[in-house]
Formats: structure tokens, sequence, C-alpha cells
């Protein structure tokens, strides 16, 4: 049973979908996703440790041995990831069901779908994560984006339906860019597994052919991960959909495409053909801090609070492709282990917004003044999700912090530290702006005196505000394997 | 039990202690309780580390492991157990003057103040027995995050204006400077522990120490260096207990002290001095220690007077580690137990005279000292030895910072430090002065009946000048204690 968890992670939760949309209306259905999802983070928690203690496992899909057959590979990096999307997977459905029964825009007969639609879009991503082949990266991309474009469709806000055109527009493009770079990739090698490709590769590296594949790739990916400029479909899918598909969305989307741009140019181009040939990261670098200073100073400026954090989540990935462009070990690490710590500080915080949403019916600035009185215990998970977004101390964000920017000094950049430090108190003033509104001013007029949120909301949002708090302290996890899956990456490692 | 386990327990009792003030939310005795009761136990606690530490012992413990080779790490050295000695000794006596201030002002939300204290005492102890700077870093932050909500108590716009100011300063420079000058020793040096002598000699040179100790010292924005010092007037907008333990026991003294071990332990003086990289931090620290002075001078408000004179005797600290020798160091150390005695006792004072007379101006202060004999006399005493007069305490410090400006034979420093005591005189006498031999204002009675804040409220303060007091004769111990800091 044990060797077959790898495809189990992708098996589970795509059996059990339909299941869900052949279900009535009512509570099992939620139960059943409840359930897949918790089954699916088990797996993933086996996966990691077996990986962590045996080394890398191969998979070969249907008995076909690679390169032939399909190969789902799993190594540091990959099981990592895997369990960072399981985890947030599994808590936001249990914060989802309060939310779906109340807060969206569906007839209680269509509910059972949108855990179908969920579990498809864990499907994909997790599929994205666990495949070793460069093709089936694709079809798993496209499962998870397609069920995402309807996923945010469904909020109240009827707003909610141009942002997820827009996605959609945006999202394919960005694949369609993939597959025509996985397409020239098989032309030239005849061979769409990773491993197999990465041997290949080098003896047809100086080729047109492949320098367009890398190219097209970079941008289809880039759009996919929201990289600024390529951002613009984010902020809006984020600030309209229901807060549970955002927390979902935010904490696992973006960062799924980052883990495809790590395993594109690392392990399958090499980081001597992506960063030494093609100069990748004379191209990320600029983009990455210009992402991160423009989207910190125009979240400074929102008024939705949803919003806000969006534009900080477009920041946030900037980050991430900064630790990248260091292409170091340090600079990995920092990116690797920011990818765990972000999901963690910004499902805290969409689910927050989720509660507060839930009882006043809106998240932005001016009708949240006052909630810091009313709702005590979800203005506290916020505090300690914007904490950590800071990257104040004891908290996950200051892992992530620490490691970029002993990253940026290892390679004596000492502009990029400066400019890392200087953003985070950029944070804090877009953080502070709520916190202020939330505890210091008086609630606006005609706002119903509503209390604190149901359990059923709060236990999964403090769920993950107390994560936040443990991994800043016991970085063993999302620093210690994040180094580790770093090495792996850069080939390096034992 | 040996030091090793009881250390963590230094850390874990104020913890506890916030804890079970949670719990007790709406019965204000037990709450109360819990707090003394926390307090007690800490001092306890922080005492039986005590003999040890002066006999040379370095008791350390690893909590847990932050990256390969950094862990978080308590260890006591005698710098840090006189700082936490002083933390825990002042915080029974401010946590009974908080009863009486809390409950005599009826204030709002006292559950939330009380769990805020607690965290902070616990972040203050975790500054002091940091056993390498990240520790340090990390107990540093957790100071300002938990003051600001007490600082913020009032919930009014001064309030949340001066929250704002307080946040932005010392976040601001923390993350600005001191986690960049942090991140920066850990990738030159390869440690960030603090070890005797230092762990940056060698490793670094040339203007790049001036810049390094610069991001240090103004990383450092609780020891309000100016330019930045403005949170510390702005930040007196909190109840008074507050004020009180900014100034005495947790926030700037966590700065100062963490100036001093950055300085002792991680440049080391004689590396200092050998490239002279600190000239340039004496003369900012002279420059706050004046400016600050005069600027008290100009404050009728009797907290902003005493906020000013704060930064100018925090700065008397920085220029005691910028000396770069033994005696500047061994003075700026005793200046933290020194001033801190002092000071809680003049903001206890201010404290019970808004409670009782409910008088915030130096000028309204005409004759109270009458009706207030007890609040007055501690004032006189606390103001005494802040000027650094025998036989207070205060005196010891000005006297071994003397001492340590001849050794550096930096003459116009002493006469900056005489001149200081100058303007110590100046602005401070004038507030029992006014007390004790102006006359009350027209109207007033010849025979004023004694009308003292609540026996809670002045108990403290009595005890804390008595404090003053007991210090100048407790010069030797600490001397004896505080001298192998400097020693390789």
């Amino acid at each position: 049973m044990t060797e077959h968890l790898p495809v189990l992670q992708v098996v589970v939760p795509l059996i059990a979908a339909p299941l869900c949309a052949l279900l009535r209306p009512g509570r099992a259905v939620w139960l059943l996703a409840m359930v897949t999802c918790a089954l699916c983070l088990l797996i993933a928690a086996l996966l990691l440790d077996r990986v962590l203690a045996q080394g890398v496992i191969s998979y070969a899909m249907g008995g076909w041995p690679a390169p032939w057959g399909i190969e789902y590979r799993v190594d540091a990096a990959n099981a990592y990831m895997l369990l960072i999307v399981a985890a947030i997977g599994a808590v936001v459905m249990a914060f989802a069901r309060t939310v779906v029964e109340q807060r969206i825009r569906l007839p209680a007969s269509k509910q059972p779908w949108f855990y179908a639609t969920y579990l498809l879009c864990l499907t994909g991503l997790l599929g994205m994560i666990v495949t070793g082949d460069a093709f089936n990266v694709f079809v798993f991309l496209e499962i998870s984006s397609l069920s995402s474009y309807v996923l945010i469709s469904i909020g109240r806000d009827r707003r909610a339906l141009t942002a997820a055109y827009q996605y959609l527009i945006m999202g394919t493009i960005g694949a369609t860019f993939i597959l025509i770079g996985i397409g020239f990739l098989y032309v030239m090698t005849g061979t769409l597994n990773m491993a197999d490709l990465a041997a290949r590769l080098p003896a047809v590296a100086d080729t047109r052919t492949v320098r367009a594949a890398f190219a097209f790739l970079t941008i289809g990916i880039s759009l996919k991960l929201a990289l600024f400029p390529l951002h613009l479909w984010l902020p809006n899918a984020y600030a309209y959909a229901p807060s549970a598909v955002t927390a979902f969305l935010a904490a696992t989307a973006t960062k799924v495409a980052i883990y495809v741009l790590l395993r594109f140019f690392f392990t399958i181009f090499g980081a001597q053909f992506s960063f030494g040939t093609m100069r990748l990261d004379a191209i990320l670098l600029p983009l990455a801090l210009a992402g991160i200073f423009s989207a910190s100073v125009v979240a400074i400026f929102q008024t939705n609070v949803k919003r806000m954090l969006a534009y900080s989540s477009v920041a946030q990935i900037g980050y991430m492709i900064l630790g990248i462009s260091l292409v170091s070990v340090t600079g990995l690490t920092a990116a690797i282990s920011h990818l765990f710590n972000h999901a963690l500080m910004k499902g805290t915080l969409f689910m927050a917004l989720g509660c507060v949403s839930f009882r006043i019916g809106a998240v932005s600035l001016d009708r949240m003044a006052g909630v810091g009185r009313i709702m005590p215990w979800t203005m506290g998970a916020f505090v300690i999700g914007g904490l950590s977004l800071i990257g104040v101390p004891m908290t996950a964000g200051f892992v992530s912090k620490w490691y970029l920017i002993l990253g940026a000094l290892e390679r004596g950049w000492w502009p990029v530290a400066l400019l890392v430090l200087f953003t985070s108190l950029l944070a804090v003033v877009y953080i502070w702006r709520v916190v202020e509104t939330a505890y210091f001013q008086p609630a606006p007029e005609g706002r119903a005196t509503t209390g604190e949120a149901p359990l059923a909301l709060l236990v999964p949002t403090w769920t993950l505000a107390l994560a936040n708090l443990y991994f800043g302290l016991d970085t063993s996890l999302n620093a210690g394997v994040a180094r580790r899956a770093a090495e792996a990456l850069l080939g390096v490692g034992p | 039990m040996n030091s090793e386990t009881i250390l963590p327990l230094a850390l874990f009792i104020p913890l506890l202690s916030a804890f079970f003030i949670a719990l007790n939310d709406g019965r204000p005795d037990w709450r109360e309780g819990a707090t003394l009761l926390g307090s007690l136990l800490l001092l306890g606690v922080v005492f039986s580390l005590l003999p040890a530490v002066a006999t040379g012992a370095r008791p350390t413990v690893d909590l847990l492991e932050f990256a390969p080779g950094l862990p978080l790490r308590l260890s006591v050295e005698p710098l840090g157990m006189t700082f936490a000695c002083v933390a825990a000794l002042l915080w029974p006596l401010n946590s009974l003057y908080s009863i009486g201030y809390m409950r005599g002002n009826q204030e709002q939300h006292q559950t939330r103040f009380y769990i805020c204290f607690a965290i902070a005492i616990a972040s203050t102890i975790g500054i002091a027995f940091a056993g390498n700077l990240l520790t340090l870093f990390i107990f540093y932050e957790a100071l300002t995050l938990s003051t600001y909500p007490l600082v913020t108590h009032k919930g009014t716009e001064e309030a949340k204006q001066a929250g704002r100011l307080y946040l932005g300063i010392l976040v601001g420079t923390s993350i600005g400077f001191l986690l960049l000058a942090i991140v920066w020793t850990w990738v030159v040096a390869g440690t960030l522990e603090f070890a005797p002598g230092g762990i940056l000699a060698g490793k670094i040179d040339g203007p790049l120490v001036n810049v390094l100790l610069a991001l240090y010292m103004f990383g450092i924005g609780k020891a309000a260096l100016m330019p930045f010092h403005r949170w510390l007037p702005a930040a007196m907008v909190a109840p008074t207990p507050v004020s009180a333990l900014l100034h005495a026991v947790a926030v700037v003294k966590a700065g100062v002290f963490s100036v001093l071990k950055v300085i002792v332990y991680v440049f080391g003086i004689d590396f200092l001095k050998d490239t002279g990289a600190s000239s340039w931090l004496m003369w900012v620290a002279a420059l706050t220690v004046l400016l600050a002075s005069f600027v008290a001078l100009t404050k009728d408000n009797l907290k902003a007077r005493l906020a000013y004179s704060t930064v100018s005797q925090l700065g008397y600290v920085v220029l005691g580690a910028a000396l770069a020798t033994s005696m500047g160091v061994i003075g700026g150390s005793m200046q933290i137990v020194m001033h801190a005695f002092g000071k809680i006792t003049l903001f206890f004072c201010a404290g019970a005279i808004y409670t009782a007379a409910h008088k915030t101006e130096v000028s309204q202060l005409d004759g109270l000292g009458r009706a207030m004999p007890f609040t007055f006399g501690a004032f006189l005493i606390g103001a005494l030895s802040i000027i650094g007069l025998p036989p207070l305490g205060g005196s010891w410090s000005k006297w071994y910072l003397l001492v340590g400006a001849a050794d550096a034979e930096q003459w116009a420093l002493m006469a900056v430090l005489l001149l200081s005591s100058l303007l110590n005189v100046a602005y401070l006498l004038p507030v029992p002065a006014r007390g004790f031999f102006a006359a009350a204002p027209a109207g007033g009675a010849t025979q004023i009946p004694i009308r003292e804040a609540p026996l809670a409220c002045v108990v403290p303060l009595c005890l804390t000048a008595l404090g003053c007091l007991w210090l100048f004769f407790q010069a030797d111990s600490l001397y004896a204690l505080l001298a192998p800091i400097t020693v390789r």
C-alpha cells in the first residue's frame, strides 16, 4: 500500500470529486470532502516522512517504467510542497462549510458542486507537484486552473464574474505558452519525462528552439505565478472570490506555480543553463524588486482590505522570486521557506477577513472600524497573521526574511537587503492601518452589533494563526526541509 | 535545583502569570493576586541565580535551534544578571503601584493591561538573559509589541498617534538597521554569541566598523539616542505605571542594556579602542545628554519633563559604553541600576500627584508638597539620586563615568557630564521646591490637610526612594559583580 502513496495523493481527491457531485446537498457532502482533504494531508505527511528518511521515491504509473510511462517522482522539494498544499487544503475545507452554506451565490441544491470543484482544484495542484512528467504538469495545471476560475466566479459580488473571466484569459494564455514550451522541448529531445529531459537537453541546449522553449516557459509560468508586471489578474480575482476560495488559492495556487518554475529551471534546464547561459536572474531580479516595491506601495492605498492583501501577495511573490534570483542555497532556502510561511500568513489573514465579512458583510476599511472590540478573537488572528507578514521575530515570516537578507548579504548585494528591509516597513504601514481602524475607531453608524464569528470559522483560522507562531520558533520544517529541498534543486546536497 | 533548570523558569513565570491573569478576567482581586504572586516568584528565581553568577558561573540553556549553529539561547552573565535583578525588584513594586493607580483612576481594560505588562516583563527577562544576538533581537521585538497596547491604553486619538510614533520608530529602526546589522555580523563573524572580548575583532576593518556600529546604535531605538528619541516623550500618553515601566524597568533599559551588550560582547572594547570607531558615538551621546536636558528645562508638563530627563540620562549609558574603557562600561552599567530606581520613584510620584490632586503641570504644584509630604519627599530623594549626590545611588554611576572619561582622557566629555548634572538640578529640583516652599494658590487654606494618594501608590514610591539610599551602600558588591565583564 505505502508504495502507492504518490499516486494515491492524486487519485483520492480525483475520485472523491465526482462522488461529491453525486451526493445530495447536506452535511454529508462536506464530510466526504473533509475526509478526503484529511486523507490527502495524511498521505502528504507520510510521503515527506519517507522521502526524508529514504531519499527520492519514483513511481511508475500503471507499471510502465520511465521514460515511456508517466513517472511520479517525489524528492524533498515536492514532498514539502505537497505538505503545504494538502495542509492548507484541509484547513480551508474545515473553514469552507459555513462560508458555502451562507455566504456564496449558490442555491443549496448546487452546493455539492462547490466541494467537487474544490477537490478538483486540489487534485490539479497536487498533481502538478507530484508528477515527474512535463506534459502531465500541463494537464494538471489545466485541471486546477479551470476549477479555480469556477471557484472565483461564485463570489457574492457580481464583479467576481469579470474577475474570473480576466483570470481565465490570462491563465489560458499562460497555460498555452507553457504548452508551447513543452512542445518545443519534446520536438528537440523526444521525451517528456523530466529526468530524461534533463539528461538530453545539454546536447541540444545551444539551439534556438530550446531557447524559445525557455522563453515561452518563463513567460507562461510567470503569468500563472503573477510575477510583476504579469500580476494584473490577481488583485481582482482574490478580492471578489469567496473568502474560503481566496484563502485556498492565495495560499496554494501561486505557490505551486513557483514550484513549477523551480522544477523547470533547476531540474530540467539546470541552474547552469537557466542562470549561466540564459541569465534569467538578470530578468527576475529587477522584476522581483519592482514587484515588491510597487505592490507594497499600492497596497497601502487600498480601501478594500482583501484587495490590499491581494497586492501584498504580489509583493510577497516578489520576495520568493528574489530568493530564486540569488541562485544560492541560502537564497533558494529563503524562497522555498517563504512558500510555506506565506501560505500560513496569507491563509490566516484571508480566513480572518472571511470571519469579518461573515459577521459584518464587508471588508472595506471604513466598515471594519471598531471590529477589534466586537470580534477580538478574529482580529487577534489577523494581528498574528499581519505580524508574520511583516516578519516580526517569533513568527514564520521572520524565518524567510532572515534567510532572504542573509542570502542577499552573502552575495554582497547591499541595496537588495536594504530594499527588503524597507519594504517590510511598508508592510507595517498597510497592516497597521487595519489594526488602528479595527481597534481605535468607533463603529460606523448603522452597522448591526454582531458578536464574534462562529467557532466553525474561528478554529481553522486560529489553527493557522498558531502555526505561524509555532513555525517561527521551530524551524526544522520550514527552514530545515526547505534547505534540503534547495540543495536537491541545486544538485549540491547529499 | 541547579541554575540551568531555574533559568527557563525566569522566562516562564511572567508568561504563566499572564495566563492566570487572563483566566481571572472578571475577578479583579484574583487577577491582581496573580500579578503580585508572579512578580514575587520571579524575584525569588532571579535572585537565586545571583550567587552562582557572582562566583563566575555562566548558566546556559538552549531552548531550540533557529538555524544550524544558531540556537535560541539563554545565558546569564553579570551585565544581564544586573539588569534582570533591577527588573525583578521593580516589577512587584510597580504591580502594587499599578493596583493603586488603576483602581484609583478607574481605568478601563485592566485585564489587558496586566496581561501585556506581564508579557513585557517576560520579554525583558528574555533580553537580559539572551545568550546571543538573535535571542536578544527576538525578545527586543516582543517587548515593543507587548508594550504597544500599554502605550495606546487610553484608546484616544492622541494615544493612537503616540502609538504610531512608538511603533514606527522602534520597529522601523530595529528592522531597518538592527536586523541588518545582526545578519551582517552573522555573515562576517559566523557567530552571534556574546563572547567576552567580542566576536568582530579581525573580521571587519576600516570605515565599515563605523558603519556597523552606527547600524547597531541607531538600530537599538529603545536607547533613545538622538535623533531617534521622539517615541519616548510621545509615549507619555500612557497611564503612569506604564511610563514608569517604560522608563525605569523595561523598555529604555532594554535599549541601553543592548547597547552595552553589543559594545562589550560583540565589538569588544579593546577592538573599539584600537579602531577608534566609537569616538563619533561619544559626541552623539554627549549631544543627546545636553540637548535633552535643555528641552527638559522648557517642559512644564511633569511627565514630559521626566521623559526628556530620561533621554538625557540614557545618553550617559551610551556615553559610558562609547568611552570603551572598563570604568566607562561599569559606570554605564551602574547607571542602568541607579537611574532605574531614581526614575521610577519620580514617575510614581508624578502618578501619585495625578491620582490624588489631578495635577499634571509643574506650575500647578505650588504648595502641594505640604499636602503630600511623602510623595514630594520621595521625589526629592529620587531627584537627588539622578543628579548624583551622595548618599544616594546615583552618585556612584556618575563617579565611575567620570573616572571612565578621565581614563580615556576625554576632558571635554568630563565637562559635559558636570554641566549636565547642573542642568539636572535646574529641571528636577523646582518640583519639590515648589511643592514645599511656594505659597499655595490664592484662596487655599493656610493649614492644608494631608491628602496623599492611595496607600498602594505611596508605599511603593517610598520603597523605591529608600532603594536609592540602599544602593549607595551596595556599590561595592555591584562593582564586584560587574568587574569581570570587560575582562577577556
